[in-house]
């Protein structure tokens, strides 16, 4: 196939209503600068006076500091300022939302900084700010610490024993609201259930049970942490750098550094990837507190080791199920066991892979059962549908088995057990509209799988693989404002950090409702003294929740118009009404952008605004289908083909819905097949750079073929869903059920790397 | 009345009972009814005079973002979520 007739079939919208703006495809406000390299990131920021920071980490997974002396490094030439835990104020133990889930304050504070004890490798204890990086570094050489070295746990499952090491003192096993007393690495534990699992367990006729394992593994962004902050004499605090959400950013440094939310300002940069892992502070606080030492600004940069070992990767898992059918395919009923490692900290996605774990699925009786569990390993935060990947590879990859001992198609089987509207989920909500089926239906009559495999070659046996996933997205509160330019273009003011191209999708709402094109529209993404509080990008949100914010400013606008229309025309304003881009009463009839030439004698300037905090965001779904070649020789897995078909609700700019699909489900290759963190005896990672950290390359992968399906959200006007997430879920079970399909192995691990291949394929023997 | 789904951890204080019907026009009150059937059961769902953070609350399915203040409705179903890092939503 010529490669001009395979992209353009590669990617479908089957669109169900259609705008004039909200579908199309604009260039990206923000393209040029970014082609050109004139964005500007944390790490090309500079400001007069600018010093550099750099952090001192651990070497020890679990250690107490019996003594730390900085004196050496204060004295080295060219140094500015020291700083250790101590420096930091006494943080209050309590939660707070941070958009995507509950951090407690004490632990954010211990994980910026730890003060008498240390959690993991890469845990920050002190850090340095001086004239030059090199300086810096050389200084951190210069601090004592004397250790106690503790024993260390690194496996969930090792450290929910009670004979693990305990890493807090004052961590007891939760029970939703109750505190059992009990010390332990079990931070808490919940339970969802639905009907009668017994019962329907005893009316089942097929059981089927599995137990998984899933490794640590990081978001990957190519834009390592940055930060810089100048902490003024009048204690006005500007920090700038790469976050998922300037306003959470800010709310943290108010309880980090007990300093007035007044005299804090972020400036977000523009952000090289985040999914999840830019939403948690690190560096933002020692950066202000040595500039506060120093007097001068100060900028302090991650390494990609800095990365991988001091922050949030995804949780490690451990899950174990149970699913009994009836004979003609029918789940009947689900009981789930699942353990997530927090790091050091309490806090695993674990809540929301027991939320997705089996959320495709209309299961009368199920139980879910859900473990956070600390470790000594960073402490795990977001990342892109945190905990659903890990769950539903257990999950689906049951499905597929039921599928084969039924003899059933697997998409069959799960048409036949597919959540709609009015399903109730095991963790008790009940589904509004929603595209399961939709999504399964095109996948089922899409191309790809109707055409059968073509014959092993080589020696190398070929596979397909099918996967279902769910994600449940987010709301959460949004502002935006705009100003009418005389002109009749518009000056779009958000606080959403733009990471997929949400500057454009957001203007697109807006356009839609005035009538104007998107490149009417001058979006700016501006800091937090300059629009109203935004949480993060992430949770699928932006889109749905700043765009509606967007959506709801065009309307003032527009409510403003129709004041100065009717000024003009000397009429009643409710008289006055606004379609396709033009107010009319009467026989008078007026353009957006005429009118917007006469705001100036009309009555002034004209600024729309909207605060939105929405609760109707709707789940979304994905199908994936995936053909590989397994070398049984060498334990490699090559992909062939793939094609993600999910339902977008509506998709305001295709291609970057197109960009969501194939990112995360590139990003859910890499973690069924290579990445993961590898770790010694002594805690340590022994592999944190990408050359030893696997993720995949172009050459790595073939064309992700996408079909997007439009089942509109009914809490959006639009029909929005967000698309961010979702994407990453099904991979890694479409590449085990593919590669079961390819050599007959059901691979309960991942990664599944060639190593694993060939152990368990008896090649070598297991590690 | 409304229809409250109670947590398979705190059904030890409802008898077992997975759904209890009780009155109340906002989440505030549906607890005050809670709790006055069931003691203890405000102690594990509010902190102060907010919903607990380590609670989220959904009302006819979604989760709310204004808690205790949420408005229920006389047949609304209320869900008692536990709200851990990590991820939220409903």
């Amino acid at each position: 196939m010529r490669t001009a007739d395979r992209l353009s079939r590669s990617n479908q919208v089957l669109a169900t209503t259609h705008y004039r703006v909200v579908g199309t495809r604009p260039i990206r406000h923000d393209g040029v600068d970014k082609v050109v390299g004139r964005a500007v990131y944390g790490a090309d920021f500079k400001i007069a006076g600018l010093i550099h920071g750099r952090v001192l980490r651990s070497p020890h997974a679990h250690a107490r500091i019996k003594m730390i002396d900085t004196s050496r490094a204060a004295a080295l030439p060219g140094v500015r300022a020291v700083i250790t835990g101590r420096d930091f104020p006494e943080a209050d133990d309590r939660w707070q939302d941070l958009g995507e889930g509950n951090v407690n304050l004490k632990h954010l504070s211990d994980n910026v900084m730890a003060t008498d004890k240390v959690l993991y490798r890469g845990h920050p204890v002190a850090a340095v700010a001086a004239n030059s990086p090199h300086v810096a570094e050389e200084a951190l050489k210069l601090i004592d610490i004397e250790w106690e070295i503790l024993p260390s746990v690194l496996d969930v499952r090792e450290a929910m024993k009670d004979s693990a090491p305990l890493l807090h003192d004052n961590v007891t096993t939760q029970e939703f609201g109750k505190d059992t007393g009990k010390k332990s690495n079990i931070a808490q534990h919940f339970r969802h259930e639905l009907g009668d699992i017994e019962k329907g367990f005893a009316e089942a006729d097929i059981i089927i049970e599995r137990e998984i394992t899933t490794a640590t593994v990081h978001q990957g962004y190519i834009e390592p942490h940055n930060a810089t902050a100048l902490w003024s004499a009048d204690d006005s605090i500007t920090v700038w750098g790469s976050t998922q959400g300037a306003f959470p950013v800010r709310d943290q440094l108010v309880q980090v550094l007990k300093h007035p939310i007044s005299k804090i300002k972020v400036v977000p940069t523009e952000i090289g990837g985040g999914f999840g892992g830019k939403i948690p502070l690190y560096l933002q606080p020692i950066a202000a507190l040595l500039s506060k030492r120093s007097g001068r600004p100060v900028k302090v940069l991650m390494s990609r080791s800095d990365e991988f070992q001091g922050t949030g990767p995804s949780p490690a898992s451990w899950i174990k199920a149970r699913l009994g059918a009836k004979k003609d395919g029918r789940i009947v009923a689900i009981d789930s066991t699942l353990a997530m490692e927090a790091g050091a900290y309490p806090g695993s996605a674990v809540g929301a892979a027991a939320m997705c774990m089996w959320a495709p699925y209309d299961i009368p009786n199920g139980r879910i059962d859900g473990y956070d569990v600390v470790c000594n390993k960073p402490r795990s935060f977001a990342y892109r549908a945190p905990g659903a990947t890990q769950a539903a590879f257990a999950s689906e990859m049951m499905l597929d088995e039921l599928a084969e001992r039924m003899g059933m198609d697997p998409i069959e089987l799960r048409l036949k057990n597919s959540a709609k509207e009015g399903t109730r989920r095991i963790d008790g909500p009940v589904y509004n509209r929603v595209g399961a089926v939709e999504c399964l239906e095109v996948a089922k009559n899409h191309e790809h799988y109707r055409t059968p495999l073509e014959p092993n070659r080589d020696g190398k046996k070929r596979g397909r693989g099918v996967a279902h996933g769910f994600w449940f997205n987010v709301g959460l509160a949004s502002s935006c404002s705009i100003s009418v330019n005389p002109d009749g273009t518009i000056t779009l003011i958000e606080g959403s950090t733009d990471i997929g191209g949400s500057r454009t999708s957001i203007a697109m709402q807006a356009a839609e409702v005035l009538g104007i094109a998107a490149e009417d529209v001058r979006p700016s993404v501006v800091d937090t003294d300059s629009v109203g509080f935004t949480h993060v990008t992430g949770g699928s949100r932006t889109t749905y929740a700043t765009g509606l914010a967007a959506y709801e400013a065009a309307h003032d606008v527009v409510r403003q118009m129709k004041d100065r229309a009717a000024k003009l025309w000397e009429v009643d304003s409710a008289t006055v009404s606004f379609a396709d881009g033009t107010f009319t009463t009467g026989s008078h009839r007026i353009g957006f952008k005429d009118l917007a030439g006469k705001l100036g004698h009309t009555g002034g300037p004209l600024t729309g605004s909207a605060n939105v905090d929405p609760g109707g965001h709707g789940g979304a779904f994905a199908t994936m289908i995936c053909d590989l070649e397994v070398d049984p020789e060498t334990g490699k897995v090559r992909i062939l083909r793939w094609t993600t078909v999910q339902d977008a609700g509506k998709a305001i700019h295709p291609s970057y819905v197109e960009g969501q699909l194939q990112g995360g489900t590139v990003q859910g290759i890499g973690w069924a097949l290579n990445e993961e963190y590898v770790f010694n005896r002594d805690g340590a990672m022994t592999n944190p750079s990408f050359l030893d950290y696997r993720m995949p390359l172009t050459y790595d992968l073939p064309m992700i073929d996408t079909v997007i399906v439009e089942v509109p959200n009914p809490g959006h006007p639009y029909g929005v869903r967000g698309v961010g997430e979702v994407p990453i879920v099904p991979p890694p079970a479409a590449i085990a059920a593919a590669i079961h399909n390819a050599i007959g192995i059901r691979m309960n691990r991942l990664p599944m790397s060639p190593r694993a291949i060939l152990e368990d394929t008896g090649v070598i023997p297991r590690e | 009345m409304a229809t409250v789904y109670i947590p398979a951890l705190m059904r030890e204080l409802t008898g077992g009972a997975a759904t209890v019907e009780v009155e109340g026009q906002t989440v505030r009150q549906i607890v005050n009814a809670l709790e006055s059937r069931y003691p203890g059961m405000r102690d594990r769902l509010v902190d102060g005079d907010l919903l607990s953070p380590r609670v989220n609350v959904a009302v006819d399915g979604y989760v709310t973002r204004i808690g205790l203040m949420e408005r229920v409705g006389p047949t609304s179903e209320v869900h008692f979520l536990p709200a851990i890092s990590g991820g939220r939503g409903g």
